[in-house]
């Protein structure tokens, strides 16, 4: 189609000059030439400024105004962080300002948003995933904040707090317990007792199920539920040292250690609500409220689904005791508490103001903001008045405490590649089917080589 | 042939017809518009087979690992066969029950029925919805403890949990969509339909089907192909629907999903997930260059 216009409309008169057709031919030509290895050399500068990733950018000590990139979109939470920073503002005269990012989308941008314009200050959880920012060059060392603030906290917490270098690039705000939930009205009306072993729990299951109740509450729907059963399983059969090196690639999944995880769990599954790949926590939570449901694994988060129900009577019925001992040679001395906290930019120019509110995000006074406002919390920092705690968060207090290791949640203990695109199919394939655990034990092996290789 | 026609060929002659301002005019609507699709639409889709070749995570630099992603996809990736067999299953559902189902509604609606706009209505609303509130309507619908359908019946299905019936499940959902859409093709290439054909058809003594199908619908051999494609692009761009269900696991795997999961979020396995965005690549430009091919066929007969 040779397009044709029309002298009126382009607005110059017919020239009569002719056109050499050797010109005409090279113009597109060239064009075509310029514009393809233009385009092609720009993507691959784009490309490989991308993968230098934000080193170069020289960070300041200066005391302007910062701003705080929070993942908590929820209103209780939001609040809860609107008034820790207004009091910083208060005590320090510093200028500090709130950007606030829906929760999943916060940590599914984290990558291209720390390489970008990041907030000085933001909200990551500690660990595996703290680390992997810190070596990277993209999280600024804070151990200064940690000489003033150290006394605050125990030893676990530092060390979650710490970087392959041996510095401190975190400050641990808020964490919660992943334990065995029930209604206590429900074990005093039915008389179950809390089992301390194995046997006593499936002991209990069974009885649990000639009352007519489903044992164990369980959802996979997200395909990281299925994390926190696999974890505390794998924690007391084989101990937290064995849990820590299988997900750093160290150990292969296809031995008999690994393999016994399994077929515990298979022996629980029977157990456990059918249906659970279909189901989503917060259904799951609701078998509980309800009182079809006898026990349920999770995350305290679950007391959210009880705050508000018949007339906040069932938040005070809600109580948890830790996943019951497997192995003697291990006990119960592991469990999984997530830790929530903030960590600073490499790239900041106002690392005094941020430094500073890194370090009263660290004392008592902050923390206890946070778990007055949202009562699924519990504050790491010692020394804090908790006359506000909730039974519920008073014991989950002490059974992290009382805890040798603390595992940060099978997603944030490993590369995060391997949790979301292998683990949880994997997972997800076993509670399908679970006669399958040698095929799906190979397929977790032959990837995670493959993964951890690069 | 003289020679003054050789000295003046009849394209000379065209092309000084363009002045400068046309030939400016000219580069720009045809620079600009080749200028976006190459920065947006052709840049992109070579830096993803760029990237199909290497190991890189969004952060630390970029490695050139040659065809190991494309390997380790076709042996050791468990979700990618799924995922590839669940998008031929989604292009068929659509092509052979939900279109079909949508022409059925287009040809009864386009007869004077009694309140017909309210019918349009009705079948062309969830068209207007996004995909994602498809997906959360339907989640609602089928949730096993609370969901519409197990409640009704009293059944206790697990209609999105169960690998053996979700991608069933989710497809009527998708299906419930897709039909509206097809029957508004069909009802305004059913209105440009010339009734005289029919009466004439009529006349002739055919009955309503032989009517439909061998006088009305080889009319509609324009509409046809925008079916067609429209078909093709949602049975390949499939995606909301799943991950909004439960992030594309499960037995709801689709290529689409898999990429998201690869790239998007921390994972961050860009040259793994541009290894399956390249395959999707692949694929789609199968159905291009056959479309491509019959339509330059048919314009050069």
């Amino acid at each position: 189609m040779a397009p044709r216009f029309d002298p009126r409309m382009s607005g110059a008169p017919l020239s009569p000059r002719p056109l050499g057709l050797g010109r005409h031919a090279s113009v597109p030509v060239s064009r075509r030439a310029v514009l393809g290895g233009g385009l092609g050399l720009s993507v691959m500068a784009a490309l490989s400024a991308c993968g230098g990733g934000g080193s170069g950018a020289a960070a300041g000590d200066g005391t302007g105004a910062i701003t705080l990139g929070s993942n908590q979109s929820d209103a209780v939470p939001k609040a809860a962080y609107q008034k820790i920073v207004d009091a910083f503002i208060e005590a320090s005269g510093s200028e500090v300002g709130v950007n606030t990012v829906d929760h999943n989308t916060f940590q599914e941008q984290i990558n291209s948003y720390l390489q970008g314009d990041p907030d000085d200050v933001f909200t990551w959880f500690a660990g595996y995933r703290m680390r992997f920012f810190a070596d990277q060059g993209l999280a600024g060392d804070i151990s200064s904040v940690w000489e003033n603030i150290g006394g605050n906290f125990n030893e676990s917490f530092k060390e979650a707090s710490t970087g392959s270098d041996g510095k401190q690039y975190f400050v641990p705000v808020s964490y919660y317990p992943w334990a065995v939930f029930y209604r206590k009205s429900v074990f005093e009306e039915n008389g179950y007792s809390v089992p301390t072993t194995l046997d006593e729990y499936i002991e209990l299951a069974e009885g649990m199920k000639s009352d007519g109740l489903t044992p164990i509450g369980f959802a996979d729907k997200g395909g990281w539920e299925a994390m926190g059963t696999f974890d505390i399983l794998n924690m007391r059969i084989n101990g937290y040292d064995f849990h820590t090196r299988l997900l750093a690639g160290e150990e292969s999944w296809e031995t008999d250690p690994v393999k016994e995880v399994f077929n515990t769990w298979a022996r629980l599954l029977p157990y456990h609500q059918e249906g659970a790949l279909g189901r989503d926590w917060q259904e799951a939570a609701q078998g509980l409220l309800q009182k079809k449901s006898g026990t349920y694994l999770l995350g305290m988060f679950v007391s959210q689904q009880f705050q508000d129900a018949e007339g906040g009577e069932a938040l005070e019925d809600l109580d948890f005791f830790t996943f019951p001992e497997v192995n003697p040679e291990h006990g119960t001395d592991s469990i999984d508490a997530p830790i929530d906290g903030f960590m600073m930019s490499a790239q900041t120019q106002n690392a005094g103001t941020a430094k500073a509110l890194l370090e009263f995000l660290g004392t008592p006074e902050a923390q206890k903001v946070n778990t007055d406002a949202d009562k699924g919390l519990v504050a790491p920092v010692n020394g804090m008045d908790t006359s506000g705690y909730t039974a519920l968060q008073q014991k989950a207090s002490e059974v992290v405490g009382e805890a040798a290791h603390i595992a940060q949640f099978l997603d944030r203990d490993t590369r995060p590649d391997f949790a979301s695109t292998v683990m949880i199919p994997s997972l997800q394939a076993f509670i399908r089917e679970p006669g399958n655990i040698d095929s799906v034990l190979a397929d977790i092996e032959a990837q995670k080589k493959a993964i951890f290789a690069g | 042939m003289s020679q003054t026609n050789t000295a003046r060929p009849p394209a000379t002659r065209r092309i000084r017809r363009h002045s400068t301002g046309d030939r400016v005019a000219l580069a720009v609507m045809l620079g600009v518009p080749t200028l976006v699709v190459m920065g947006l639409v052709w840049g992109p889709a070579m830096a993803s087979v760029f990237l199909s070749f290497t190991r890189w995570n969004g952060v630390t630099p970029i490695e050139f690992i040659g065809l190991q992603n494309y390997q380790q996809i076709v042996t050791i990736y468990p979700p990618f066969w799924p995922a590839l067999r669940n998008n031929v299953i989604w292009l068929a559902v659509l092509a052979l029950i939900a279109t079909p189902l949508g022409l059925l509604l287009a040809v009864v609606l386009d007869k004077q029925l009694r309140a017909t706009r309210f019918y349009q209505g009705v079948f062309y609303l969830p068209v207007v919805l996004s995909l994602a509130l498809v997906g959360f309507i339907w989640t609602l619908i089928y949730s096993q403890d609370q969901g519409l359908i197990n409640q009704l019946s009293g059944a206790n299905v697990n209609w999105l949990g169960d690998p053996d019936i979700n991608l069933g499940a989710v497809l009527v959902a998708a299906a419930w969509r897709h039909v509206g859409y097809i029957m508004v093709l069909y009802l305004a290439g059913l209105k440009g339909v010339d009734p005289s054909i029919k009466e004439a058809a009529q006349i002739d003594g055919a009955n309503q089907v032989q009517t439909f199908f061998q006088v009305v619908f080889p009319t509609l051999k324009p509409i046809n192909i925008v079916v067609l494609v429209v078909t093709v692009i949602e049975g390949l761009r499939a995606f909301d629907i799943v991950y909004i269900i439960n992030k594309g696991t499960n037995g709801l795997e689709l290529l689409s999903v898999l990429i998201t999961n690869n790239i998007i979020g921390e994972a961050s396995r860009i040259g793994f997930g541009s290894a399956i965005a390249v395959i999707l690549l692949v694929i789609s430009l199968g159905f291009i260059i056959s479309y491509l091919w019959q339509t330059f066929r048919k314009d050069a007969r």
